[in-house]
């Protein structure tokens, strides 16, 4: 498989006024063509910013962005402005991120003129038309405005101003997390197919482990802006490896009401991302804890083939002669 | 089973919110029974009516526009519908209480988290201020606040923090009943794992009875005894937690089971349910599900279903067909 995306050491530091804010700390991933790459974390974990600084809707503090062997983090605006034809950004509310005053036919349009992508108005309209239907949306909507509707058929038209320019790689960012249940359910389909259907690449970025489970393809674990754990979806959920991750799958609410299954909590709170501490990012938190974690910073690791991991004991973990108290 | 005490009891509930352009049926015939000891979930996606009956509940639906135009709430013995605003004032926070979903917008910003808690002992109860300050501390304490932080701004906290200190407001006067609106959606999971096993502790040391909304199935499965499913303002199906999820009757439930991702099935296509919440303003005829429903037949177009009983499991369909 081809790499479509990689990025080298990418760090995202802001400015706040008691210090340096590390949004995102020296991430290292790649996404092949095709893939779904799903990035799970908590609130504050940098996940949404790395998102945005793959698109260099932030600019990133250091470290390199390739697209398809090319170095975007050296394009000029006007280079980036066409590389963006190929990179597109689907938000999490649909409700913010709709021009109230644009019809849908507009929204949808707006990215062709942009590009200059239809020669003519009526090859404009054809291409509108068939982007509403590729996305499930009637065509009596062509000339409604947003607030005429709900949130999953916003969500679908945020699809089709995303995919109204044939991007190749699109970063969700909670897609579906504003949405009800049912209607979540329609619009991951919706997306699954279009990946299918149009050999997309998604950057899956959300905080609910069992929709990421379920669209992707591999799965990085993200922590106070460090990527803790990156592995296959199914070596993540059956043999995850970071306490942290351990501890985040027993978290998860389970519908068995039988099995009631243990949960592990984690003592406090996610730490202050501004000037982090040496050492690791999740010591304070964690239940195996010892002084070199408190000391030097692990290094993102194999530990199994495909299966990558920052963790000081992981290997006593792997053995299991580390594990949480049941 | 029988003679477990009853707390409060809902008797065909209608609350309707009027504007001068339209009607919005928002709660249509709810019955409900909460017995002590028990904590009820209420799952429903947005817009089925959860919110609207906790209010009805606390008399807070805001009027206008909202008006319940009709049925009964009874809680101890009385119904609370045609309590005047001192008694009101007297029930809540006293005999019921209420977590709202938001910890960011429930507390005020200008005043320090002590004072507030302490205020709404000195309402209640006849103590002096040193007194509500011991009390509410004790409770802070027990939320697993540190009691240096009394003198602090909501700003100050995290969220998961600003919600234990919402909790313990809602306790301070040990109600029979708290309504916990969506308590943990606002939180990450780690953080929500530790509120829910704070609330499910208190409820057992102070036995209360809880009525818990909330849209996610699974945070219902592990705090609730008895479950009740919400619809366009109707309770479709209503039993004990077990039946409920091991033999759903209602094809809504049924849908609404299919269409989660679960995370101990590797099923590779979810089944969503088919179109979209139904306007409450206009809503269908008949069945109020039958436009989105698999099953649906002629006498669902045409007729409301009647509630079937199996045991205590409730659910309203024409047919069974599960």
């Amino acid at each position: 498989m081809e790499k479509l995306i990689e990025l080298q050491d990418i760090k995202k530091y802001f400015v706040v006024p008691n210090g340096l804010l590390h949004a995102v700390d020296g991430i290292n991933l790649s996404i092949e063509k095709g893939e779904t790459l799903g990035i799970v974390g908590e609130s504050g974990c940098g996940k949404s910013t790395l998102g945005r600084v793959m698109l260099r809707l932030h600019e990133p503090t250091s470290g390199h962005i390739l697209y398809d062997g090319m170095d975007i983090t050296t394009f000029r605006k006007d280079e980036m402005v066409r590389m963006r034809r190929y990179m597109q950004i689907i938000f999490q509310d649909p409700y913010a991120s709709l021009n109230p005053r644009f019809t849908v036919a507009q929204i949808i349009r707006e990215p062709l003129r942009l590009h200059k992508l239809c020669a003519s108005p009526a090859e404009e309209t054809e291409r509108v038309e068939a982007l509403m239907e590729m996305v499930g949306l009637s065509k009596r909507a062509y000339n409604a405005y947003p607030h005429e509707f709900d949130g999953g058929r916003r969500q679908r038209i945020v699809i089709a101003r995303a995919l109204a320019i044939n991007p190749q790689f699109i970063v969700c960012d909670e897609p579906v997390s504003a949405l009800d249940v049912s209607v979540q359910a329609q619009i991951i389909n919706l997306m699954m197919e279009l990946q299918e259907k149009l050999g997309l690449t998604y950057l899956f970025i959300s905080h609910d482990l069992s929709v990421v489970k379920y669209i992707s393809d591999n799965i990085g674990v993200m922590y106070l802006g460090q990527m803790i754990e990156k592995a296959s979806k199914r070596a993540i959920f059956q043999r995850p490896l970071h306490p942290y991750t351990i501890a985040l799958l027993s978290a998860i609410p389970s519908l068995d009401v039988e099995r009631k299954k243990k949960k592990i909590i984690l003592k406090g709170e996610i730490t202050s991302p501004i000037n982090p501490p040496a050492g690791c990012r999740f010591a304070m938190r964690c239940a195996f804890a010892r002084e070199e974690c408190f000391a030097r910073d692990p290094e993102l690791c194999e530990a199994e083939p495909g299966h990558y991991v920052a963790c000081h004991r992981h290997r006593e973990i792997m053995s299991g002669d580390l594990t949480y108290p049941s | 089973m029988e003679n477990r005490k009853v707390v409060l009891e809902i008797k065909n509930l209608h609350v309707h919110f009027i504007t001068d352009s339209e009607t919005v049926k928002a709660v249509n015939g709810v019955d409900m029974v909460l017995h002590e000891g028990e904590c009820l979930g209420l799952v429903g996606e947005t817009g089925a009516g959860k919110t609207t009956t906790a209010l009805s509940i606390m008399q807070l639906v805001p009027d206008p526009p909202g008006v319940i135009v009709d049925g009964e709430i009874c809680f101890r013995g009385k119904n609370i519908i045609y309590n005047t605003d001192s008694e009101n004032r007297n029930m809540r926070g006293n005999g019921i209480s209420m977590i709202f979903q938001d910890p960011m917008t429930a507390l005020n910003p200008i005043m320090t988290v002590g004072s507030q808690l302490s205020e709404v002992i000195i309402q209640h109860r006849k103590v002096s201020r040193k007194q509500a300050k011991e009390m509410a501390v004790q409770l802070m304490e027990l939320v697993g606040v540190k009691a240096d932080r009394y003198d602090d701004y909501p700003h100050q906290f995290s969220g998961g923090m600003k919600q234990r200190v919402v909790i313990a407001m809602a306790l301070l006067c040990r109600p029979e009943i708290l309504i916990a609106d969506e308590p943990t959606t606002a939180l990450d999971v780690t953080i929500q794992a530790q509120v829910i096993e704070i609330i499910r502790d208190l409820i057992e040391q102070f036995h209360m009875s809880m009525i818990l909304i909330s849209h996610d199935l699974g945070v219902v499965a592990e705090t609730c005894d008895q479950v009740a499913i919400m619809y366009a303002g109707e309770i479709v199906e209503a039993g004990h937690i077990r039946e409920v999820y091991q033999h759903a009757l209602h094809p809504y439930t049924v849908g609404l089971f299919s269409s989660i991702p679960r995370l101990d099935d590797d099923s590779e296509k979810l089944i969503p349910i088919e179109g979209q919440i139904p306007n409450s303003a206009a809503p269908p005829e008949g069945c109020k599900f039958h436009p989105r429903c698999k099953h649906c037949q002629e006498v669902c177009r045409l007729q409301p279903p009647p509630v079937q009983r199996e045991g205590e499991h409730i659910y309203r369909c024409h047919f069974k067909l599960f």
